[in-house]
């Protein structure tokens, strides 16, 4: 599950991470006396407001209605609610949102960090996450911050560093000091560094998280280390344990259709193609949708209905995948184990009777257990429903379609 | 030696599970460990009892309910277990049954906390077991035995070995082998999460090694290096052909496709970066996964 910045700060704060301290509206009307209290709290006397929406690249992207880049910095109190107005409630479209503008319903108002002091200011990039090939966390770190890490990954790669975490004992003090003095720090800001990176690691395995992008972290001129962004993503299958982290959930910024899918409990994501699929088992179904593809059309998308396709299950797969207007035919593909085949083709033509015709050709492919008494079924129903039992036949019937 | 073709030495096995494998269930008395231990003896597996704490002394399926996995090793001489429990508890049944002595841990159990698995997977580094999972169907051993959720009836005795991350698309694959004329030895679902306990490469390794394998057929998916890891060994180890086929190669980058592994991440593991690099190491990939059977049959 992905958060907003704030969401993410917020989490980090609670285990000891200093953050770029903030306030976030949802009323252009509460920006000048939100912002006051911000530097009642901090002396900030310049404002940083970012749109909270999904995807990096806020400062670089655009708001559709304004013109306003999605991070602007407000020099003085006087400025605050005429940057907020340009960003709240408009659309941001960036280089990470792939070509849709996003709403933004929530700004941050934060505190500018980047004052001037003893020394300058540097940026610094960290992330967490879990190393698939080592099985391990790993905290990647590099002194190019604020930049595109994948740019410095091709352009710099000996300035990115790794650090492994022994699952048993966490992250050891000899490694926080490791980090610190490979990024150049030293005095106070090596001290606060080695704080940072060790409260960040404990918040990571505190709030069962899949992913932290810390990009930058900022080393002030005064010496101190702050997350200045957080980029967080927490781990699904673990919000059984963090049922406030599970209500930060913004399911606007998720696809309508998705979302319906989930409440149903349908494994669901939504492509661009134009042959719709409902398979049971996720590796079939991922197979179903390269055969799609194979077949001279596209897939429309991902459908895993898992074990029990009965038909309410199937019903509602239809109705989910038919409001996709670009959807000229729909797959379904079943392998009957401990499922019976028999079963899920009385589900498709429940469903197909209930929803009083479907305005796609169906092909249906059950092959598996009782195969041959569903083919029979299907096809003496006489609904319009063409059936395979070879997942060869069912390719061959999807280009015949599309043709 | 590896630490796997070590352990298949002790049990004295086929490819990980035979007949005289002494199964038991953690989750036993659950819904899903009573449905699927009921299946599983039916296809004849010798399942020994089961587990589930607080239950112990009681009888469930005839068979004996224990309140450890120790208790199970130590009265029924369990040496495969099977694991059913939920998500929440599932990382700590591995790590149980590892600490009790049992030398193959099959884990059906999807959604365990990645955390979770990290550790358990460092815990039972200590031991001599073999994991196979999570979020796997299991393994079956035509004709022997059957730890795992998998219809029996399609796995029929043959020559033809299967690695898989899917549950349903092994089936598949088992189908069509069949169908070819060919069978199955046995068939190792590894499981579709992005931490595993059974590597691709190690159980190619382990049906490489099996005298009765004389084909093998290797399917993967989009996320992770699994698959290309396995393709480097086979190229310099294989001795049996391999068909290879990798599932979603139309899935978008950056999204979850269904099973937690499945993740296109980078470059590398796309299905196209997958299968060129499959290809390169003289696996015979299909691009339709409708061909698998009919390929495998081709080149025996």
């Amino acid at each position: 599950m992905n958060l907003h910045e704030y969401q993410g700060k917020s989490i980090l704060k609670t285990f000891g991470v200093a953050v770029q301290e903030s306030v976030v509206i949802d009323d252009v009307a509460n920006a000048v006396s939100k912002a006051k209290e911000l530097t009642e709290k901090t002396g900030t006397e310049w404002y940083v407001v970012k749109a909270q929406i999904h995807a990096g690249g806020r400062g670089k992207g655009t708001i559709e209605e304004t013109g306003s880049r999605g991070v602007v910095l407000a020099k003085g109190i006087d400025k605050v609610e005429e940057v907020v107005k340009g960003i709240l409630g408009g659309h941001l479209e960036t280089a990470q949102t792939n070509g849709v503008a996003k709403k933004v319903n929530k700004v941050m108002i934060a505190e500018d960090v980047y004052y001037p002091g003893d020394s300058e200011p540097s940026e610094i990039y960290m992330s967490v996450l879990m190393d698939r090939d080592k099985g391990r966390n790993v905290i990647i770190y590099s002194t190019e911050g604020g930049m595109d890490i994948e740019t410095v990954a091709e352009e710099t790669p000996e300035l990115i560093f790794k650090e492994e975490v022994d699952p048993r004992v966490g992250l050891q003090g000899f490694q926080a000091r490791k980090i610190a003095f490979n990024l150049g720090l030293n005095g106070k800001a090596f001290k606060e560094m080695t704080k940072f990176v060790t409260a960040l690691y404990n918040s990571y395995i505190g709030s069962d998280a899949s992913m932290f992008e810390i990009n930058p972290v900022l080393k002030t001129s005064d010496d101190k280390v702050i997350a200045v962004d957080a980029k967080v993503t927490l781990d699904d299958t673990a919000l059984f344990r963090h049922k406030d982290y599970a209500e930060m959930r913004d399911k606007t910024e998720e696809d309508p259709a998705e979302v319906e899918a989930d409440e149903a409990g349908l494994n669901f994501v939504k492509l661009d193609g134009n042959v719709g699929c409902m398979v049971n088992g996720a590796g079939l179904a991922m197979a179903t949708m390269d055969i799609i593809k194979q077949s001279g059309g596209n897939p429309a998308n991902f459908l895993d209905v898992g074990g029990t396709a009965d038909a309410a299950r199937v019903e509602k797969a239809f109705d989910i995948i038919l409001k996709d207007e670009n959807v000229k035919a729909i797959l379904i593909n079943i392998f009957g184990g401990i499922v019976r085949c028999d079963r899920v083709a009385q589900g498709v033509v429940d469903a197909y009777k209930n929803m009083g015709g479907i305005p796609v050709p169906i092909i249906v492919r059950l092959q598996g257990t009782n195969a041959e008494e569903a083919k029979k079924l299907i096809d003496e129903s006489g609904l319009d429903v063409h059936s395979a039992v070879l997942l060869q036949e069912a390719s061959d019937l999807v280009k015949k379609i599309l043709a | 030696m590896t630490a796997l073709t070590k352990c298949r030495k002790l049990a004295n096995m086929s490819v990980l599970v035979n007949k005289d494998s002494k199964v038991i269930v953690q989750g036993f008395t659950g819904s899903e460990g009573t449905f699927h231990a009921g299946q599983m003896i039916e296809f004849g597996t010798n399942v020994v009892g089961g587990v589930t704490p607080g239950k112990g002394g009681q009888t469930h399926l005839d068979k004996p309910v224990f309140n450890t996995v120790q208790e199970a090793v130590d009265k029924a001489a369990a040496d495969v277990s099977i694991i059913f429990v939920p998500p929440a508890f599932a990382g700590d049944a591995i790590m149980e049954a590892a600490n009790a002595g049992i030398k193959v841990i099959i884990c059906i159990t999807e959604g365990i906390p990645v955390n979770d698995m990290i550790k358990a997977k460092e815990y039972i580094s200590a031991y001599e077991c073999t994991l196979i999972g999570p979020n796997c169907p299991g393994v079956i051993t035509a004709g022997e035995a059957k730890v795992g959720i998998m219809p029996g009836f399609v796995f029929e005795k043959g020559s033809i070995g299967i690695v898989s991350k899917s549950g349903t698309l092994t089936y598949e694959a088992a189908d069509q082998v069949v169908k070819a004329g060919l069978g199955i030895t046995t068939a190792i679902g590894i499981g579709g999460d992005p931490i595993i306990g059974t590597t691709t490469k190690e159980a190619v390794e382990l049906l490489m090694n099996d005298p009765e394998t004389k084909g093998i057929v290797m399917i993967g998916e989009i996320g992770g290096n699994l698959e290309a890891n396995a393709a480097k060994w086979i190229k310099e180890n294989g001795t049996k052909p391999v068909v290879g086929f990798i599932a979603g190669e139309t899935a978008p980058a950056g999204r979850t496709m269904g099973h937690a592994g499945a993740i296109v991440g980078g470059a590398d593991d796309t299905a196209q970066a997958k299968k060129a690099i499959m290809r390169d190491c003289g696996i015979h990939v299909v691009d339709s996964p409708a061909k698998i059977g009919e390929k495998m049959a081709e080149l025996l």
